[in-house]
C-alpha cells in the first residue's frame, strides 16, 4: 500500500533536535516541574501557618542539600517557563513567528533562564551571608 | 449560507468546535499567563528576600496587606494555570478513557485542595488567627 511509505510524524527518535522543538518540549517539562514545585510551596506555606516548629521542619528540609537541589530545579523551571511563556504570548499576538526570529528568541530564552537563575541565587546567598 | 457546508447552522452559531469547548480553555490559559508574568516576578523577588527566614519573618511579611493580596492572587492564578496545563498533558498522553477521566478529576481535586490550603495558610498568617 502506498501510504505505508509516508513519513510518520512526530517521531522524536528520528528527528534532529532543533531549538524550536527543544524549547517546546522543555516548556511542557518545566510546567510539570513547576507542578511539583507548587507542592513544595504549599507545604512551606501551610507549615508557616501551622506554627514555628512545623515551619522550622520545612525550612530545614528546604535548606538541606536535597532541598536546595530541588529549589535550584524549581528556580530554573520557573525562569524558563516564564521567559518562554512570554515568547509564546508574543507568538499568540502574531509577533516573531518567522524562522530566524523564532530561533533567536529560543536561544534568548535559554540565556535569560541561565542569567536570571544565577542572579536569584547570588542575591539569595548574599542576603543571608552565605548561610 | 451561500457555500455548501457539512456544518450545521447551529454549530456555526455556537462556535464551540468538535471538542464542544470553544476557545475557553485556550483563552483562560493565556489570561492567567499574562497575570502570572508580574506576579511570578514579584513572588520570586519576595522569596529570595526571605531566604532562610524564620516563621516570625514570614508572618511579618504577610502582615503587609499588599503582600498578602499579591500572594493570594499569585496562588489562585498559578493553581488555575497549573490545572489548565496538567489537563492538556493528561488529554495528550493518557488514552484509556477510564484512566483519563480519573486523572482529569484527580487533577482538579489536587489543584483545588493544594491551592485552597495554600490560600487559607496565607489568610491565617495575615489575619494572625
Amino acid at each position: 500500500m502506498a501510504f505505508r511509505n509516508r513519513p510518520l510524524s512526530p517521531h522524536l527518535q528520528v528527528y534532529k533536535p532543533q531549538i524550536g522543538s527543544v524549547t517546546s518540549i522543555l516548556h511542557r517539562i518545566t510546567g510539570l516541574g513547576l507542578g511539583a514545585g507548587t507542592v513544595l510551596l504549599a507545604w512551606w506555606l501551610i507549615a508557616a501557618a501551622a506554627g514555628p516548629e512545623a515551619f522550622a521542619a520545612a525550612q530545614g528540609f528546604i535548606g538541606s542539600f536535597v532541598g536546595r537541589l530541588l529549589l535550584l530545579g524549581f528556580t530554573v523551571a520557573l525562569f524558563y517557563h516564564l521567559s518562554n511563556g512570554i515568547r509564546h504570548l508574543a507568538w499568540d499576538a502574531g509577533l516573531g513567528f518567522d524562522l530566524d526570529t523564532a530561533a533567536k528568541s529560543g536561544w534568548a530564552v535559554l540565556a535569560a533562564t541561565a542569567a536570571l537563575t544565577l542572579i536569584a541565587w547570588i542575591v539569595a546567598y548574599a542576603m543571608r551571608g552565605g548561610a | 449560507m451561500s457555500e455548501p457546508s457539512l456544518r450545521t447552522p447551529l454549530a456555526r452559531v455556537t462556535g464551540l468546535g468538535s471538542a464542544k469547548d470553544g476557545t475557553g480553555h485556550w483563552w483562560l490559559q493565556r489570561l492567567t499567563a499574562v497575570a502570572l508574568v508580574p506576579l511570578a516576578v514579584w513572588f520570586v523577588a519576595s522569596i529570595v528576600s526571605l531566604t532562610g527566614a524564620g516563621q516570625g519573618e514570614i508572618k511579618a511579611w504577610l502582615s503587609n496587606p499588599l503582600a498578602a493580596l499579591l500572594m493570594v492572587l499569585f496562588l489562585a492564578t498559578g493553581f488555575y494555570h497549573l490545572k489548565l496545563g496538567l489537563q492538556v498533558v493528561i488529554e495528550d498522553y493518557v488514552h484509556g478513557h477510564g484512566l483519563k477521566v480519573a486523572l482529569l478529576i484527580a487533577n482538579v481535586f489536587a489543584c483545588v485542595l493544594l491551592g485552597g490550603g495554600s490560600i487559607l495558610a496565607v489568610l491565617k498568617l495575615t489575619l494572625g488567627a
